[in-house]
């Protein structure tokens, strides 16, 4: 018997609609955009900064126009879901053997979890929020 | 097949992912204070141009910070592109690896003139 | 036991006669407490005999009866009745070219599993006088977890980078790569970097994680996939960078 295999393809441009999982994970690649946006942002403060007080002033007066304060709404999200999915995924890439056992996985996410937290009081306190 | 050249992409992205996870959020957060017209001390131009005019540890903390979270999302977003269907992977990473150096070298430029 | 009738569409495909599959419903009265795999049997014992599956050993140990159930690769021996109170739909196993109804082809996945050549590999092989190669409960649970895989091919199915590259060697054949490079026995790792490393390998992965979410024996190939890559990622630096090659 001569086999005729029936091949179904799959769809380029839309596949992710196929599962919920999917779309979570276009989600967690699409935050690169905003992060990414909001580097080239970043680069642009410091080009401000570098041009002198006037400029920087400026700079920061025009981040308060309404699309700024939306794509800084977006980029901090996106920065948000960027951070936990990549801590949780830090005791998939890297498990830890100790003796016998693997350290449990809520252990290595745990402590990135910790060191991110306190980085950031850090990071609010030198910036001198309060 | 040979061994692929990936990791020379793929290390930084790594790397920068780490960074953006551990920095980003919370610079955007300082700056989401100053987009809603809360600029915190520590912003201010006196004390921003202070300490990075001063420290080049400080200089070269920012650039490391910048330079591979630009990479990173660069090659996340290649990677992105060909996920929804676009086909011209060797023309994309190109492009996007192309603007992270340009950004990143930018940045450089700029700190140093500080 | 309680009695339930239950609303099967299935996806059907002749190839002698077929271009393309189409859909037909099956209703047949099961108990509670089975699963999809009894209803496909009651249905080619009492309905329909032209129905094709695969099965064997009705304990989630072949890994010959996956299928996608209600758009989820599932084993079709190991998904209870009870928790679909609609209409189920199955369907044979996304990514892979449909032989007849519910029966894929895996010959792809075959291919790509002996490229890895997951066996122990010795480079000085010890004669057979001096015994057995020991090996300590702390280096078996360095890849025990790798070698619980049945074969099932489910990940192939989750996984949307395989179904968008074909050539990807993809999540099982690479995870169990990394169950023999993980084995103190074993001295292969240099011969299957020559596949885990290229660009079909390791590095057609996004880890989007879907391999290790529908595996259901819990492999976590996306986690082996993860740690090949940083691996790759230092052997490469040493290749490059480090004078002498790293050798
Ligand atoms: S890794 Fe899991 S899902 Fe993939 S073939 Fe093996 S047992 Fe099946
Ligand atoms: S019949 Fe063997 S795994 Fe389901």
């Amino acid at each position: 018997m001569s086999r005729k295999p029936l091949i179904r393809e799959v769809p380029p441009t839309t596949w992710y609609f196929r599962h919920p999982r999917y779309l979570r994970y276009m989600s967690r690649e699409i935050t690169s955009l905003f992060v990414g946006a909001y580097c080239v942002l970043l680069v642009c403060g410091l080009g401000a900064l570098a041009d002198g007080k006037e400029s920087y002033e400026a700079f920061l007066l025009a981040l308060q126009s309404p699309l700024s304060i939306a794509f800084h709404v977006a980029a901090f999200i996106a920065a948000l879901y960027h951070a936990t999915t990549w801590f949780n995924a830090t005791q998939v890439a890297m498990p830890i053997q100790i003796g016998e056992n693997f350290v449990p996985g809520s252990w290595i996410s745990g402590a990135h979890y910790v060191v991110w937290a306190l980085l950031s009081v850090v990071v609010i306190l030198l910036a001198g929020v309060f | 097949m040979a061994k692929s050249n990936k990791p020379v992409v793929w290390f930084p992205f790594a790397a920068g992912g780490t960074v953006i996870a551990f920095f980003i959020p919370v610079i955007a957060l300082l700056t989401l204070l100053v987009a809603f017209g809360k600029v915190p001390a520590g912003l201010s131009y006196e004390s921003m141009h202070s300490w990075l005019a001063d420290c080049v540890l400080a200089k070269l903390a920012v650039f490391g910070i910048l330079a591979l979270s630009l990479w990173s999302s660069a090659h996340r977003l290649r990677c992105t592109c060909f996920d929804f269907g676009l086909r011209i992977d060797t023309l994309v990473a190109a492009v996007l690896y192309s603007a992270a150096i340009v950004a990143s070298l930018a940045a450089a430029m700029f700190l140093f003139r500080l | 036991m309680k009695e339930r009738l239950i609303r099967l569409e299935v996806f059907r495909y002749n190839p002698d006669t077929d271009t393309e599959g189409h859909y037909q419903h099956y209703e047949v009265s099961c108990l509670e407490e089975w699963v999809v795999l009894d209803a496909l049997n009651k249905v080619k014992e009492t309905l329909d005999p032209t129905l094709n599956f695969r099965w064997s050993c009705h304990m989630a140990v072949c890994g010959s009866c996956g299928m996608m159930i209600n758009g989820e690769p599932r084993l079709a021996c190991h998904t209870f009745l009870r928790n679909y109170p609609g209409t189920i739909r199955v369907e044979p196993l996304v990514h892979f070219p449909v032989e007849r109804d519910l029966v894929t082809a895996p010959d792809d996945f075959m291919e790509k599993l002996k490229r890895v050549k997951p066996w122990i590999i010795r480079k000085d092989k010890q004669p057979i006088e001096q015994g057995e190669y020991r090996q300590t409960p702390k280096e078996l649970l360095r890849f025990r977890q790798y070698a619980m895989c049945i074969n099932c091919t489910l990940c192939y199915a989750a996984c949307p980078e395989y179904g968008l590259t074909r050539h990807f060697i993809g999540p099982a054949a690479l995870a169990l790569a990394h169950r023999y490079n993980q084995d103190s026995r074993d001295q292969g790792r240099d011969e299957r970097q020559e596949v885990v490393a290229t660009k079909e390998g390791v590095w057609e992965c996004t880890f989007v994680g879907a391999c290790s979410e529908v595996c259901p024996v819990h492999v976590d190939p996306a986690s082996a996939l993860q740690q090949m890559k940083i691996a790759s990622s230092f052997d490469w630096i040493k290749e490059h960078l480090l004078p002498g090659g790293g050798k």
